[in-house]
Order: structure tokens, then sequence, then C-alpha cells
């Protein structure tokens, strides 16, 4: 398994688990926004932060928790590949 | 004077001055005015009559700005509904209030649907977001947009008195079930004005509001800025700090208020990195800030006065700290807001002096006028007061006055959990659990939580045969119930401790 893919499958099983409370994966798609669709709410964002902090060994500035950055499972992976890989993250507009 | 002529005056004092800022979006008073005339000849135009409930099930937004006024406009009485309230108790809400339209996202066109079927008093949704479709053919679906379009941007001629319902509010009451509290016109336009009056709010104000236009605390930040001709910067929520931070910064916000669980995430960043120098004045309410917080929220914002604050829906607010008395007496929420007046009483209706504690009973032109259609609830709260028509609020909170008459909060009567600032009724909650299928009882709690001052625990039996797991029951909960409102731990017991009676000691639960 990829990278890519292996993050994909860490990071929406921990959503599915412990914001839906559910196994059945097709109960999220990868760009439904976490607040719009009332995935997540504000402490939720802090506990879905500890998680991308603990799990991948990610720093996490306070000007990158931004919605550019966290709101959905495609920003989350592309914020965590760019703070453990190659290009610069979002730095907030 | 009522609520929407302090738009309406601000519009023509400073027509060009910037009123809102919202999600990309900045309207000045001319254009939100005009915007909300727009859509007030809309809703009349549907058929709206003078004191008919509009019910706004929306994100904070320009249009959930936009339906306010046009309600108010267009003689009708607002209810605001938290955004993330399931679709059974939307409908309990609006049935219980009798809506006669709905405000809601174009993204919730099934649950709208299927609530204008379980709701009979309700006959249009009126659709926002990009993705609306213009109309349907029987008529009971509009989107806003086209609303706007079809009508003029005049005033519609105005068909209510300051005796008039501008507002209910729905709030938890221990029964567990939500109550509607009404606000007139007059009760509105007294409130905030005191408030603006303490505050001392004035045009260069601008203010940035983070907490849901369904709260009573978020919903008139909007009708305070409007009524001084200040400037509302509207955010969604709290959820990215940073992003908030860095819009005070961007549009040098002057006012800013929290609850304790707003400044618990504030103090946990490095506040170094933002220019938050604009700051004139930081309010917190709906619960108590911890003492050590106030001192680090004074060391972290030294040229801004900090107001700790006291209220209840049932009359908006309280009371309040004057700033220079926050270093004498910390933990005081103050004195009767302007205007206003306060005692403390016993369960024998003796009023009580210095460093007694008893029920704070409040008077004034802010107390509301009790709870929608539940005269029982409502004598219990509101009673006689020295007129005819008087009423005094009695809050079921337990305050002690020092020698001064400043005000120490001791505890509240009943068993309602404040958590995140918002009040949910342990009754809610259990008769959420009792529905699900295996589960014998339910008991819940609030617990010591240093982010969201109490956090929902949960205590369950369950049928020997039920075999649910934490994940089930969370899941149960969460289509019943806001976000705020679900329990954050669910612990299974084989038995509850229980009185000589058969009822629940929660004392001895933890």
């Amino acid at each position: 398994m990829s990278t890519a893919a292996k993050l994909e499958t860490q990071i929406r099983s921990y959503i599915l688990e412990n914001f839906l409370y559910t196994s059945d994966v097709s109960k999220l798609r990868n760009d439904d926004s976490f607040l719009e669709e009332g995935i997540l709410d504000s402490t939720g964002i802090l506990e879905l932060l500890m998680f991308v902090e603990e799990t991948f060994g990610v720093q996490v500035d306070d000007e990158e928790v931004i919605p550019e950055n966290f709101d959905s499972v495609d920003r989350l992976m592309r914020y965590i590949l760019q703070k453990t890989g190659e290009a610069a993250p979002h730095a907030g507009t | 004077m009522l609520v929407h002529e302090y738009l309406e005056a601000s519009a023509r004092r400073s027509p060009h001055k910037l009123a809102l800022v919202c999600d990309g979006q900045r309207l000045t008073y001319r254009e939100l005015d005009e915007g909300a005339n727009r859509l007030a000849h809309g809703l009349l135009a549907a058929g709206l009559l003078r004191g008919d409930r509009v019910a706004i099930w929306l994100p904070n937004s320009v249009e959930a700005v936009l339906a306010i006024y046009a309600c108010l406009k267009a003689g009708g009485t607002f209810v605001v509904i938290n955004a993330t309230t399931k679709p059974d108790k939307l409908a309990y809400v609006l049935n219980n209030c009798q809506a006669r339209c709905l405000f809601a996202p174009a993204s919730r066109l099934a649950e709208v649907t299927s609530t204008l079927q379980n709701v009979p008093s309700l006959t249009l949704g009126i659709l926002c977001g990009e993705d609306a479709p213009e109309a349907d053919s029987d008529h009971s679906l509009i989107s806003l947009g086209a609303m706007l379009a079809t009508s003029p941007p005049e005033r519609p001629t105005v068909r209510c008195i300051d005796l008039d319902l501008a507002c209910l509010i729905y709030t938890s009451g221990s029964t567990g079930e939500p109550k509607g509290v009404m606000s007139t016109h007059a009760n509105v336009s007294f409130a905030a004005n005191a408030i603006i009056s303490y505050l001392e709010n004035v045009p260069d104000d601008i203010v940035i509001n983070v907490l849901p236009l369904a709260f009573d605390y978020g919903l008139y930040q909007l009708l305070m800025t409007m009524t001084f001709g200040g400037t509302l910067v509207l955010e969604r929520s709290f959820a990215y700090p940073a992003a908030v931070l860095k819009r005070i910064e961007e549009e040098r916000v002057t006012g800013l208020p929290g609850v304790p669980t707003v400044y618990a995430m504030l103090l946990q960043m490095d506040l170094g990195r933002f220019d938050l120098s604009s700051l004139r004045y930081l309010t917190n309410t709906a619960a108590a800030l911890p003492v050590e917080h106030i001192q680090r929220l004074r060391d972290a914002f030294p040229w801004a006065r900090l107001y700790s604050m006291y209220g209840l829906t049932e009359c908006k607010r309280t009371l309040y700290l004057p700033p220079e008395e926050l270093d004498r007496r910390p933990g005081s929420v103050g004195i009767p807001i302007p205007g206003t007046e306060v005692w403390l009483e016993n369960e024998d209706g003796r009023r009580l002096g210095p460093g007694e504690v008893g029920e704070l009973v409040v008077r004034g032109s802010h107390v509301m006028q009790g709870y929608w259609q539940d005269a029982q609830a409502t004598a219990q709260r509101y009673r006689p007061g020295r007129y005819p028509a008087e009423r005094l609020l009695y809050t079921g909170d337990l305050f002690r006055a020092d020698e001064e008459g400043f005000l120490y909060f001791v505890a509240r009567k009943d068993d309602i959990i404040k958590t995140r600032g918002e009040k949910v009724a342990p009754k809610e909650v259990e008769a959420v659990l009792y529905r699900l299928p295996g589960v014998v009882e339910a008991a819940v709690i609030g617990v010591p939580d240093p982010l969201l001052g109490q956090s929902i625990k949960a205590f369950l039996v369950c049928a020997p045969d039920a075999n649910l797991s934490e994940r089930d029951v969370l899941r149960h909960c969460a289509q019943h119930l806001e976000d705020f409102a679900m329990p954050r731990q669910i612990m299974f017991r084989k038995e509850l401790p229980k009185t000589e009676s058969g009822k629940v000691q929660k004392r001895t639960l933890e």
C-alpha cells in the first residue's frame, strides 16, 4: 500500500470510528466538509489535531489549524503529506 | 422602538458604513437593510401574517442575518434554531411554536421536505445557498435568491408595536423539553440598550461573533451592533481559533464576546503571534471563568477591559462586573445591568442580607414574557411583581452578595448541565438514551472538564441480551442530539444507585 493510501485509510477510519461511530465507509466522502456536514464540532477539531500530532508525529502550528488544512479527509491528507514530505503547508489566508 | 427600527435608523444615519462581514462578503448598512426589506416583501407575499413564527435553521451566515431582520420587518416572530439540531428535535420545536416558514440550507433539502410533512403549520421552506432550486411545483419550497430577486427594496409598512413578540429563544429546562422564551420588541430593545450602555459601545466598535445566533449571547451581538451602528464580523464558529485570531487582526476587531471554553482554547495558544492590539474589550458569560483564567487573560490582554457577566435567556442579561472591580472581586459577576434591580430570597420569600445564600430574583423591563404555550413552567419562573402587569423572574440560581452588593454565583437549584456555555438538560439526553433498544436505565450527569466547564457523562444499565457497545450508544446519540449535548463518556453498570423511593441517586455517580 502506498503512503498516501495508508494515510487515507488511517484518517478515514479515525473519523468514522470516533465521530460517525460506524465502520460503514460509505458514510464519509473524502471531500465532505467536517464542519458543514456536522461531522466535527469545535472540540472535535481539537481531538483531530491531537490525533494528527500523535499518529503522524507532525508538529502542528496554531496558524496551520485552519479549514484549508483540516476541514476534509482530502485536505488533511494533503496537509500531512506536505508536513512529512516535500512542499510547504498552507499557512493561513 | 422596534428591534428592526434600530437597523433602519443606522442605515439612514450611515448608509455606506460597513455593517456585516461574513464568509467573504462585506455588506453596508444600506445593502443589509435593503436586502432585509426585499426578503420581508417575499415573506409577506408568501402570506406571512403579523406574529407568525419564522424558524431559521441556518449556521451563522449573511442569510441568517437577512432572515432575522426580514421576519421582523414583515411583522413576524423569529426563532433561530441551532444548525446542528437534528430533524426530530427541529420538528418538535417547529410544532411547539407552530412555525409558518423555515429557512434552511439547500444542502438539507431532504430534511426540509420531511419536516414540511411532519409539521402541519409549516407552509413554506426557504432554501439558502448556491444549489437551491428556484421553486417547486406546489409552492412549498422556494430559494432565498428567487425571493430576493422578485421583491422591491423599500421598507414594508410596519404592522406591529413593541408589545408584540420579536423572537422566541429556545432554552433547555429541567423537564428536558426545550421551551421558547417569549421576547417582545420592548424586552429586546431594553436589554440590548442596557448592555450597550455598560459596554460603552460606539459606532467605531467592530465586534466579532463566533457564538451561534441560536444562542441569545450570539444573537444579541448582532442586534446590539446594528443598534449602535458598528460593524459585526460574523464567524461560523470557534472551531479554528487561529483563523478567528487572524480575522481579529485583519478587521481590527474591538470587541470579543466569549464563553469559558473559547477563552480556555485561546489561552492554550501562542497569542504573541497575532496583533490583537485593536481589542478594546472581552466579555464572558454563560458560565463563570475560573479566577486563574481571568488573571491570565488580563496578562495576555493588558490593554483590553474584561467583563465578567451573568444572565439567562429568561431575561437575557442580569449582572455585569464593571472591569475596574475585577482586581478587588475577581470571583464576582457584579451588579444588576443599568435600569434593573435584583435581590436574593430564601425559600420563605424573605429578602436576604450580605453573606446569606439565596435565589436571585430579577426585576426590570428585560424580564421576558414567559415560555411559549407553557403556563405551568411560566408560573414557576415568572411570579407576580409589585404592580398588576409586572412579573419578577425567579432565576433558580443561588447567589450570595458582599457588603457592597456585588454578587457571587453559588450553585444552580436544578440539575441542568452547563457545557461549552450551552445548557443541557440531563432529562433530554436520558430521553434519547431510553429510545435506544436494549437500554433499561439511563442517568446523565455533568462532570468537571477543564475545557468544556462540564462534560456529559452517561451511565447505562442494559438488558442482558442487548450487547450494546459504547460506539452503538454514541452513534444513536449523534442522530438525535446537538453536538454540544453529546455524552463524552458512556459507563455501563449492572445497576444504578437508588434512593428508598426508587429515584436514581445521581450524587453518588461519578
